[in-house]
């Protein structure tokens, strides 16, 4: 086990006192509490990285919305999940999500089973707003057990990340920028042709769409396990 | 007391929402006593009437046709409704979307084709070049997201409009369902 020298720390959160050690995230903290804060690119077991800013939150004395995700909690501080402004924000980020790539759910393998569609309930979204832009993008169904579909890729990375961190493989990676980018498999080669790709298939079941599926799967049927995340990480923090 | 006259529409879409709506079973005899249908594909009309109180539509844009029918709709309507993911997103139609509507046509009609192959050009309305929601068109009132929305929402919207309350949908229903 690490040293722990972290201090104990309180704050409120949504008007409760909670306490936590002080190197904990404010979405830390906030689901020890049962206090529900949106996320998409946030799964335990893997390092933070604030993609996909669904957990924006409002601190008492700053302008500025943070990732709840990313953000250490510090003594006294005053944070609010839920306003009108966040939820403004949510919803605008996922009808971006909803219109840059081709999300069709009634014919999609992950219909029922996909925390973007998920969240688009919960935060009350009905339509897109914004114009859909339709761009062409490829299936790779090079893998003879996995398929990658960059039409309904939110570019989270937790395939990256769990790939690198707990397969150790590091075989995803992002190529591009802005709109353009993609995840790529090794130099952009057929996810098939990968020489780094162990088949383990833990990137299909972090993935939170339908970008990642097992193939052979038909509309409504991908459920995703990704519970064994945070039981590999801590084994592995045992050990070292 | 008046009849609110309600319509129903049906663009690029595969009338699942339609039977979705015929689902609710008995309960339409009740919606029938409180709503007069004046237009609908189940009715056997061919103008659009003037002042309709609620337009339901189905299906995408994915004419011109279909647009032409869209404004048409609207500017004849009160409370225009967004039937299904076809109407709410463009849904399955909109699978055409990335590729060029010439290679689309190609490919359906020639092609895919053992005989006659060609692109038909007279009496069918010409394809847009994208299908696309209505709600990039005209104002939409109510959204009513689902492929196909259940019988139980459509009623739920329906009963909220008869009697004169904007449905909340939002939380009760989803892309794809
Ligand atoms: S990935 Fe999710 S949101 Fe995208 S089409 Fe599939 S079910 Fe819908
Ligand atoms: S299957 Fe395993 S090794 Fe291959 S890309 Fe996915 S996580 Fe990496
Ligand atoms: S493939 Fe899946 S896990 Fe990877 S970035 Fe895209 S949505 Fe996220
Ligand atoms: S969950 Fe915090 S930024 Fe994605």
């Amino acid at each position: 086990m690490k040293p722990n020298t972290a201090q104990i720390t309180t704050l409120k959160i949504d008007g409760h006192d909670c306490g936590a050690r002080s190197d904990e995230t404010i979405l830390d903290v906030a689901q020890e509490n049962n206090i529900f804060i949106p996320t998409l690119c946030h799964i335990d077991g893997l390092q933070d990285i604030g993609a996909c800013r669904l957990c924006l939150v409002e601190i008492k004395g700053s302008n500025k919305l943070l990732p709840a995700c990313v953000t250490r909690v510090q003594e006294g501080m005053e944070v609010t999940t839920n306003s009108p402004r966040l939820q403004h924000y949510r919803k605008a980020i996922l009808e971006m999500l909803f219109s840059e790539r081709n999300h069709i759910c009634s014919v999609c393998v992950s219909n029922g089973h996909c925390e973007l569609q998920w969240l688009a309930e919960q935060l009350g979204l009905t339509h897109i707003s914004v114009p859909y832009l339709h761009p062409k993008l490829e299936v790779d169904a090079s893998n003879r057990r996995f398929v990658a579909d960059h039409n309904r890729c939110i570019l989270c990375t937790r395939c990256v990340r769990v790939c690198d961190e707990i397969e150790g493989a590091h075989t995803w990676d992002l190529y591009g920028r802005g709109v353009d980018t993609r995840v790529v498999s090794d130099l952009k080669q057929p996810w098939g042709e990968s020489e780094s790709c162990t088949g383990c298939g833990k990137c299909v079941h972090v993935c939170p769409t339908g970008a990642l599926v097992e193939k052979g799967r038909s509309a409504g049927e991908m459920t995703k396990r990704g519970q064994f995340l945070p039981y590999l990480t801590l084994m592995r923090e045992e050990r070292q | 007391m008046t009849k609110a006259r309600v319509a129903t529409v049906w663009m690029d879409g595969c009338s699942g929402c339609h039977m979705s709506f015929l689902d609710m079973d008995e309960r339409l005899l009740d919606l029938a006593d409180r709503m007069d249908l004046v237009y609908s594909p189940l009715v056997d009309l061919k103008e659009f009437p003037l002042e309709v109180d609620v337009a339901i539509i189905e299906g995408s844009v994915s004419s011109e046709e279909d647009l032409e029918k869209l404004y048409h709709v609207r500017s004849r309507t009160k409370v225009l409704v967004s039937l299904g993911d076809c109407a709410v997103t463009a849904n399955v139609p909109s699978m055409r979307n990335p590729f060029d509507l010439d290679c689309v046509l190609r490919r359906g009609y020639e092609e895919n084709a053992d005989v006659n192959r060609q692109v038909p050009v007279e009496n069918v309305p010409r394809l847009l070049p994208r299908a696309r929601p209505l709600h990039e068109f005209v104002k939409v009132d109510v959204f009513v997201p689902g492929c196909p929305p259940s019988a139980d929402l459509i009623h739920f919207v329906v009963s909220e409009l008869l009697e004169g309350r904007t449905p909340e949908l939002a939380g009760q229903c989803r892309f794809g369902a």
